[in-house]
């Protein structure tokens, strides 16, 4: 059955999916592969004096034990940074360095010091235990707002106070001046909480020697052979990209955390070269807590000024940035200029200036994580707007819609390096205003109150900025009977990639969808590819199929115009053939793919064959954008909170698939509504360790945390790609925090409370409830 | 630690192999058996990733050890489908686009199907407890209970039909049987 471009067509991906023949990394299982298991740091700082493996190397089925030495001695290379912003003051980033394996201090816990190679993953593991570690440890600082406190333990001589970065985005001066003229400064002191990634699945990968052909392949749950590759074989390899084979499979899950270059990735190399048999490493959960990137993690003072008539006049951040313990690959880049890029939302804001200092501490690296850095931007944006509408005594709409940059003001420069292309603001917070009944909220309020119940309202808008990246290409073939392949440099981590690409193709060529395959996720096959990241996807990797689909078109109406002796001209293609215009002189498309592989039938200069490529690269980002409306309810004697509704109305260009991107709003909301009400990840202050270490400890949203989520549409296209789509990936996880956290404080705004930092758990509630009535108690005589 | 023999019967088929008395069930089903349906998400029971029905009964493979199998029967993704037909609720999923990266998937239809057999007639509150013993990173569970709860109509539907065809038939299930956190009780 054929779908059309904009159609919920059924995702070609899921046939394998639901019965259990998807092919994951740790799916992969080869003849004669070991099993890796990394000793990790126990400590959040300490020296390592030395390390003792003899006993574990005797252990039953343990073939290695590795240190950096071994490392070291092989010219294995550190782990590199990628993004390197300079300082205010012109100065380099300093980017220290990240052995694959401590070098003599470890700086968090779960900082992997040693590698043990065995028969089985269990032999590898009791192995591990055997290992004497001689640590010396040292105190730690791990907590954001205290980084850089003059008495905090310094992480690294080079980087006095713990500042990573010192960074400032923005006109302080005219920022300061706007502030001199304001009516009114509303101010606020927020955290944004730091969260563990956590994909279902856990990160594995597949590492092989091939002594004969002397090259190295790489199965590894990424967000782009590519991008895997390139790193690991120039700076910690060492070796021609060629020489590094990287297959990715299906992913479980990525969610920004999977594009980074991890320890584990080099030392299944690393030792699979070693030993000349391939070698295998799965984290298992309580790894992932300790190794994969995590996200978020900001303290931060903010003040919006406005004039008398509640325009916005001015805003200024200072942001301290948790950066964790080392720099991750793009590290650098989330809390700087990819989280202040959107600070403008979908507001007119004349001058706005942000200080950003990422800061060491002894905890597990941040990095991009589902959004990486505009959540954070757009909540610190919200939260004001929210607090200013209470002040102002506005209806929350009210104070956004008097603010919101007009149609006629695109394309519209932001204080923040970016120019927005079209949007239409005004509209989707209406159109949010009338599907969440805005006005019969203090109705509903009320009967809550009857029934003992506080009931809050929120109210966001948020504005994301996606698929401004690439180049990307799209390699299309068509065999002899006419069937496709497309070899993509994207990867899908779950969003149904290879359904669009597929639905794409066919809607264009006119053929059935079952004809058509897609290809990803292997270097070998993939000539380039910047995988997944920022919801480049549509804008520039379903880009760069349509422009090979174009380019399949011309090669096809060249065949054809040969095979009916017509001029190219004179050729169209419609419904899958190609026919001289006006005539009912036609080929079909298989015919012409049949022509394609008889060099009797081709035009002279005519190559042999059907392979064209497409590439594209987009002029500038696209500018997703929208209103979210939730309502919760709580339940005071226990602050237990529900959330009963959350309506959307997001404007995302072109939706090339609704099926699928209802499928992505709903996941972001999940995710942001879990770090508004759940997620929480706490280091104790004076151990360093990760206390929130399990899925016990660490409360993921589940189902019976969510509602029906009620998605509603507009489309204002962008002209930045030919699709005229604007990505979607991040809006629910932008949106969801500041929405739920305004519902909440909504809520409960009868008892005077005005604050409360994420996640707001039901104790978190509960205790703030409890305060504000023992206070009221006090207040009366 | 010397290995142990085990007979059981896996989808229906007769199974033996040898195990360590340390490997779970899911560690057998995926590196002695070849069958990688199931996945591990946590390896503690909190995810639900791991699910299969142990004599009916839903568990997960993770808290199950290989060598207490024997005798039993245990049903995993692999065996839901027949063939090249997909069980109903495998259907709804694919027609929802009930899933995004797939990897809960399988843990997610067991646990369906096992609330299904229980109560054709579930409650959105009874789907979304009994589901929460199954984490998903993707997809908000909005489409999963959506389809879940679609499956369970058909099925009604179809029962209605069979049972006007056969007065004879016997009803579905008792709703009563299906109570909040009576899952995951290996």
């Amino acid at each position: 059955m054929q779908f059309a471009i904009g159609q919920p067509m059924p995702r070609t991906e899921d046939p394998r999916l639901v019965t259990g023949r998807g092919r994951f990394t740790d799916d992969v299982v080869l003849p004669g592969q070991l099993y890796g298991h990394v000793l990790r740091s126990p400590y959040a700082h300490a020296d390592v004096a030395g390390i003792d493996a003899d006993e574990a190397r005797r252990a039953p089925g343990v073939v290695a034990v590795y240190t950096v030495e071994d490392l070291d001695r092989a010219g294995i290379g550190d782990l590199p940074v990628l993004v390197r912003p300079k300082n205010r003051d012109g100065s380099d980033l300093f980017c220290p360095p990240r052995p694959v394996l401590a070098r003599g201090r470890v700086r968090h816990v779960g900082e992997p010091v040693a590698f043990v190679v065995a028969q089985s993953h269990m032999a590898a593991r009791d192995a591990a235990e055997l290992i004497a570690v001689d640590y010396e440890p040292l105190d730690a600082i791990v907590e954001t707002a205290r980084a850089r406190d003059g008495n905090a333990v310094q992480l690294w001589p080079q980087a006095p106070g713990n500042v990573a970065l010192d960074w400032s985005i923005g006109d302080e001066a005219g920022t300061a001046a706007a502030f001199e003229k304001a009516d009114a400064v509303v101010e606020i002191a927020l955290v944004n909480n730091r969260v563990v990634v956590a994909p279902m699945e856990p990160r594995a990968a597949l590492g092989i020697w091939d002594g004969i052909d002397r090259r190295y392949t790489l199965h590894a749950c990424s967000q782009g052979a590519h991008k895997m590759q390139k790193p690991l074989a120039e700076h910690v390899l060492k070796v021609a990209h060629g020489d590094l084979r990287v297959v990715t499979g299906d992913v479980g899950g990525a969610f920004g955390m999977k594009n980074f270059l991890f320890h584990e990735y080099v030392l299944v190399l690393f030792a699979a070269r070693q030993l000349g048999r391939p070698v295998k490493w799965t984290g298992d959960r309580s790894e992932a807590f300790v190794s994969d990137t995590q996200g978020r993690d900001h303290v931060t003072r903010a003040a919006m000024a406005f004039d008398a008539q509640r325009r916005i006049l001015g805003l200024r951040l200072d942001v301290t940035a948790n950066i964790g313990a080392y720099l991750s690959q793009f590290a650098p880049f989330v809390p700087t200029s990819a989280s202040t890029g959107v600070l403008s939302v979908v507001y007119d804001i004349p001058q706005i200036f942000a200080h950003v200092r990422p800061v060491y501490t002894n905890t597990v690296p941040t990095d991009a994580y589902r959004g990486a850095g505009r959540p954070e931007s757009n909540y610190v944006v919200e939260r004001l707007m929210a607090r200013a509408a209470r002040i102002f005594g506005l209806q929350r709409d009210e104070l956004r819609r008097r603010n919101a940059i007009a149609p006629e003001q695109f394309p519209y420069q932001t204080q923040v390096g970016f120019i927005y292309d079209c949007g239409e603001f005004a509209r989707h917070i209406a159109m949010a205003r009338e599907l969440a009944d805005l006005d019969g909220f203090e109705v509903r309020r009320a009967e809550a109150m009857g029934r003992g119940r506080l009931r809050g309202q929120g109210f966001t808008c948020y504005v994301d900025r996606c698929g401004g990246g690439g180049p990307d290409m799209a390699d299309l073939r068509i065999d002899a009977m006419g069937n496709v392949t497309l070899f993509v440099g994207t990867q899908t981590n779950g969003q149904g990639h290879e359904t669009t690409y597929v639905q794409l193709v066919s809607a264009r060529l006119g053929i059935d969808p079952g004809k058509v395959r897609v290809v990803q996720g292997d270097t070998d096959v993939i000539a380039f590819g910047s995988g997944n990241g920022g919801s480049n996807f549509a804008a520039v990797g379903a880009s760069a199929g349509n422009v090979a689909v174009d380019r399949a078109i011309e090669k096809g109406r060249r065949i054809a115009a040969n095979l009916l002796e017509a001029a190219d001209v004179d050729i169209a293609f419609e419904n899958g053939s190609f026919e001289i215009v006006g005539t009912d002189r036609r080929v079909s498309h298989a015919e012409v793919a049949r022509a394609a592989y008889d060099p009797a039938k081709l035009p002279r200069g005519e190559d042999v064959g059907f392979q064209v490529i497409g590439t594209f690269k987009p002029q500038g980002p696209g500018f997703p954008n929208g209103s979210h409306v939730c309502e919760v309810e709580i339940d005071p004697e226990t602050g237990v909170l529900e959330l009963l509704r959350y309506v959307t109305v997001d404007d995302f260009g072109n939706v090339l698939n609704p099926l699928l991107v209802d499928g992505q709003i709903h996941g972001g909301i999940g995710q942001g509504l879990g770090q508004a009400i759940a997620e929480e990840t706490v280091y104790d202050p004076e151990s360093g360790q990760l206390l929130t270490g399990s899925f016990m400890d660490y409360r993921l949203p589940r189902a019976g945390d969510l509602p029906m989520i009620e998605t509603h549409r507009i489309a204002v296209p962008t002209a930045r790609n030919p699709l005229g789509v604007k990505g979607n990936g991040e809006c629910g996880a932008i949106a969801a925090p500041p929405v739920v956290m305004d519902a909440i404080l909504d809520a409960l705004s009868p008892l005077g409370i005005e604050h409360l930092d994420m996640p707001a758990t039901p104790m978190k509630i509960w205790r703030a409830i409890r305060d504000a009535r023992d206070a009221q108690e006090r207040m009366q005589p | 630690m010397s290995a142990v023999h085990v007979s059981t019967k896996i989808n229906g088929d007769d199974v033996e192999f040898v195990c360590r008395p340390d490997e779970s069930l899911l560690d057998v089903l995926r590196d002695r058996l070849g069958m990688t349906g199931s996945k591990e998400g946590c390896g503690t029971g909190d995810c639900g990733s791991c699910s299969v029905t142990l004599d009916g009964r839903l568990v997960c493979s993770c808290l199950v050890m290989g060598a207490e199998v024997g005798g039993h029967e245990i049903g995993t993704i692999e065996g839901m489908a027949q063939g090249d037909k997909l069980h109903p609720l495998q259907q709804k999923f694919l027609e929802g686009a009930a899933l995004q990266c797939g990897i809960c998937t399988p843990g997610f239809l067991i646990a369906a199907r096992a609330l299904l057999e229980r109560n054709m007639d579930p409650t959105e509150t009874e789907v979304r407890y009994w589901l929460a013993g199954n984490l998903c990173r993707c997809t908000g569970y909005d489409k999963i209970v959506r389809a879940v709860m679609d499956t369970a109509k058909d099925m009604r539907k179809a029962a209605a039909k069979s049972s006007a065809k056969k007065p004879a038939a016997k009803k579905s299930p008792a709703k009563k049987t299906a109570k909040k956190g009576a899952r995951h009780a290996a």
